[in-house]
């Protein structure tokens, strides 16, 4: 979807401002969002993206009011609800009954752990790959409602493999329930010519990571 | 909004306790968890991570081989591995190409080397126009480069994670790996910064 995290080549939002000095966080809260989500994501009732997709679900108005850590508040409020584990009730009257622990609640002296391992998106393929190093391909176009990691700014562009990753989770279905159906990811490169034009800054390159289906033979 | 008697704070420091005041009474999360996750991100990993890596790439030229063919491993021999960093591609820069990284898409960052990414990182002005005017984003950071030196843009669409292997300064030779991870910073390993040139 072109929602309102595509953001890739679009103008209006003005210079990049670095902040000197930047603390780790801007108020207590954003500290407690982080935890909360990992933790609530440990659950495993939903997929990285599937959260993804409710970030870039909200409305664009919303999106762009709003700090990246209140983003990942709305989704997540989203998801719980999605996924039956609260109540809009409860949501907006902020109690709950107590209950017993789930099952697979985080447990703190498992954090370490967890945090170590991750949630690597390899997959072994038995499929050949459709296209190797050093070959030309286009990328489709799509207008595809739901997840993808297509962006639009690199839609029905020409490019070059670059490498091969093998399998990769897919998350055009893992974010909706479809399953991680493993597809080839490759990184393709694109001349800035060739998105941008006469405009393109001379010399510049722009890769990216994409599946197998996201391409085609030129 | 939830909770009345808290209307004299922000209006998501009041929205967050309440989230979280709920997880916890349905058994959902414990509090101590987030303290935990919170903790590990503030004092253990961070960009002093990525800094260690760089500065054995630059003593170490066994290693940078290894980090440039299969950073995933040469990095999990530091003890660096986990959430947001699951697989690694280091990009090394040249005279003639310069690489940076951006995520247009949300905020792919590679944690396990960087630590959390910075606000500009997430930033819409970022995401939006480093992939069309690398340039002159660079230069916003105060990062000019040479005319002759092409800029490679790595826009994390994946699962990958790219950490950039800044060239080593000059002025920097005989000096030991913690020397040499101090002229590391964040930004260069981002690669809208340079390190730091040695006094």
């Amino acid at each position: 979807m072109n929602g309102p995290q595509d953001l890739g080549g679009r103008d209006g939002f003005g210079a990049v401002r670095p902040e000197p000095d930047e603390p780790l966080f801007h108020a207590g809260w954003e500290a407690r969002a982080l935890g909360i989500t990992l933790a609530a994501g440990a659950l495993g009732h939903w997929t990285l993206d599937e959260s993804r997709h409710a970030r870039e679900s909200l409305p664009p108005a919303i999106y762009y009011n709003s700090s990246y850590y209140e983003i990942w508040i709305r989704a997540l409020e989203e998801l719980l609800t999605r996924h039956d584990l609260l109540s809009a009730e409860e949501l907006a009257k902020g109690e709950a009954q107590a209950r017993t622990p789930h099952p697979r609640r985080l447990d703190p002296a498992r954090v370490p752990a967890v945090l170590a391992k991750g949630g690597p998106t390899d997959r072994p393929l038995s499929s050949a790959p459709r296209f190797a190093p050093g070959e030309r391909v286009r990328t489709r176009l799509q207008a595809r409602a739901g997840h993808t990691r297509l962006p639009s700014y690199l839609a029905g562009r020409p490019g070059v493999i670059e490498a091969d990753h093998g399998g990769h989770v897919f998350p055009d279905t893992n974010a909706h329930g479809g399953g991680e159906q493993p597809q080839r990811l490759y990184t393709v490169v694109f001349e800035g010519r060739d998105l941008w034009g006469e405009d393109a800054e001379p010399g510049s390159t722009v890769s990216a990571d994409l599946w197998e289906s996201y391409l085609e033979r030129v | 909004m939830p909770h009345d008697h808290d209307n004299h704070l922000d209006p998501m420091e009041a929205r967050v306790r309440a989230l979280e005041t709920i997880l916890t009474q349905k058994g959902l999360i414990d509090p101590e968890a987030v303290d935990a996750i919170v903790e590990t991100y503030a004092s253990q990993v961070g960009p002093q991570n990525g800094a260690a890596v760089v500065a054995r790439a630059w003593s170490d030229a066994e290693f940078a081989e290894w980090l440039a063919r299969d950073a995933t491993a040469a990095v999990a021999s530091m003890g660096f591995a986990g959430r947001q960093g699951e697989h690694l591609q280091a990009v090394f820069n040249t005279p003639h190409q310069h690489n940076a990284v951006v995520c247009t898409l949300c905020s792919c960052y590679p944690w396990t080397l960087l630590g959390l990414p910075p606000v500009w990182y997430k930033s819409p002005a970022y995401r939006a126009r480093m992939v069309s005017h690398p340039r002159a984003v660079l230069a916003e950071f105060g990062t000019i480069l040479p005319e002759t030196t092409r800029i490679r843009v790595w826009d994390s669409t994946a699962e990958l994670r790219y950490l950039v292997v800044p060239m080593r300064p000059e002025g920097s030779e005989g000096l030991a790996p913690e020397a040499l991870a101090a002229l590391v910073t964040r930004e260069s390993m981002i690669g809208t910064g340079l390190p730091k040139v040695p006094a």
